[in-house]
């Protein structure tokens, strides 16, 4: 027993040499809530340059439209919160119950594009899309989808996601509002079942990928080989 | 700094076993003033990862040296056991080296390592969960190493014990004292010389002759 202890504490203490051995500097990550800025911060360049190409016309009138107004709102909340609980995930010692914070914003953005449903109901005659648009908006959410997702993943890898997986979701979660948001200006009519359908699916294989893909691409790369 | 270091794991309960004697011990003298030993280690060991993150080797080395304990004990509080122990600190340091630049100087280092641990120690724990015990196969179920010692590994190394002293004790007393003090008590001809009052010589030949009756003993018993 005697000899397997001196044996381990030889092992650690060969490993505490390797590493304070080969340490070098590095630069403490900043807060969560910075590194959420900077994300959101190309995002919202890319809703800059959205507009600037839309304009704002279009955009105004939906806003005045009050579910389309709140599902806007909502997004863009559910964008910001999401990607800080998946920052914060990302720190070791941090709570896991950041995964909570965007729930609220995301009942109401999924609540508020629901009343899109009723739509035709409630204001018959409303500028329905085609099939065609339809399409158009489904690959511009996975278009506006597959560069942020890259920015972020790469952003929470340069931390130590110990659940890599929710960490994933949640950054998904954030791609997916973000590029809902970013489609507010260019959506060139009012909501449909059709067209929240199109959403629901490609907001749901932007948390399925990133949450697959990402949880792989954010856990530890190699497994501690012992020394 | 490593002795005040693991000294202040110690006052805090930390480097112990929950629910180990010492362990309640230490938490017993903890809950008098392991407060406030609780903050300086806190503060000392924030220092010391503040000071690592700005490439300072001794402070990396000395910080890594007070958490093995502290790793080791909250692996056992999450259910890790036997020599997989080791393999929890090894992941957990390797993943404090890779993810040290995750770790916010204004922020307790406890936490930071406590969340580390707990999840290598989970990882090790599905490992071994993941790897399969055959039960139904009753050759391969007879194969799987137990890890734990044989039944009787006990009542043997006692027996071989008692058998031992049976023969030192049957040897003459020249060849006893020889036997005793050098042999078990490890001391050198000098001390054993002034201490039987016989020379380095007839010590010597003292050993030799009783190692030899005694192999001569012991091989007859064993037959």
């Amino acid at each position: 027993m005697a000899e397997r202890a001196g044996c381990e504490t030889t092992r650690h203490d060969r490993l505490v040499e390797a590493l304070a051995g080969g340490l070098e500097p590095v630069r403490p990550l900043p807060a969560p809530g910075i590194r959420t800025a900077v994300w959101l911060g190309a995002a919202l360049l890319a809703g800059l340059l959205l507009v600037a190409e839309a304009g704002m016309t279009g955009f105004m009138l939906r806003m005045h439209v009050p579910d389309l107004a709140l599902a806007a709102i909502g997004a863009v909340l559910t964008a910001i919160t999401a990607a800080y609980a998946a920052f914060a995930t990302s720190v070791p010692g941090r709570s896991g119950r950041w995964a909570l914070l965007p729930l609220p914003p995301l009942a109401l953005w999924i609540g508020a594009s629901g009343l899109g449903c009723l739509r035709e109901w409630i204001a018959p005659g409303t500028d329905l899309p085609g099939a065609h648009t339809v399409t158009d908006c489904f690959s511009f959410l996975i278009c506006a989808s597959v560069p942020l997702s890259v920015l972020i993943v790469m952003m929470l890898r340069r931390a130590c996601p110990l659940r890599p997986n929710l960490t994933a979701a949640l950054g998904g979660l954030a791609v997916s509002a973000a590029a809902a948001a970013l489609l507010m200006p260019v959506h060139p009519h009012d909501a449909t079942a059709t067209d929240l359908l199109m959403h629901a699916a490609a907001v749901a294989i932007v948390i399925a990928v990133n949450g697959l893909a990402g949880g792989r691409l954010l856990a530890p790369s190699s497994r501690a080989e012992p020394v | 700094m490593i002795l005040a270091v693991q000294a202040g794991f110690a006052t805090c309960g930390w480097s112990l076993a929950p629910g180990s004697e010492a362990g309640q011990d230490a938490a017993r003298a903890g809950g008098r003033n392991g407060g406030g030993a609780r903050m300086v280690l806190e503060e000392e060991l924030a220092g010391l990862m503040a000071s690592a993150q700005r490439g300072d080797a001794a402070a990396y080395r000395a910080l890594l040296k007070a958490c093995l304990p502290v790793v080791s004990a909250i692996a056992r509080s999450q259910g890790v056991r036997g020599e997989a122990v080791d393999d929890v600190v090894q992941d957990t340091l390797m993943t404090v080296h890779r993810a040290r630049a995750s770790y916010d100087p204004d922020r307790p280092f406890m936490p930071w390592l406590r969340a580390i641990t707990q999840r290598r120690a989970i990882d090790r724990l599905r490992r071994s969960g993941r790897r399969p015990r055959e039960v139904n196969d009753p050759l391969a179920y007879e194969a799987e190493v137990d890890p734990g010692p044989a039944p009787g590994q006990s009542l043997e190394a006692r027996d071989r014990a008692a058998a031992l002293a049976r023969a030192v004790a049957s040897l003459p007393d020249g060849q006893r004292q020889a036997v005793e003090q050098l042999g078990l008590r490890e001391l050198s001809l000098d001390e054993a010389a002034a201490l039987t009052g016989r020379s380095k010589g007839a010590l010597k030949v003292n050993l030799h002759r009783a190692l030899k009756a005694l192999r001569t003993s012991l091989t007859r018993e064993a037959e």
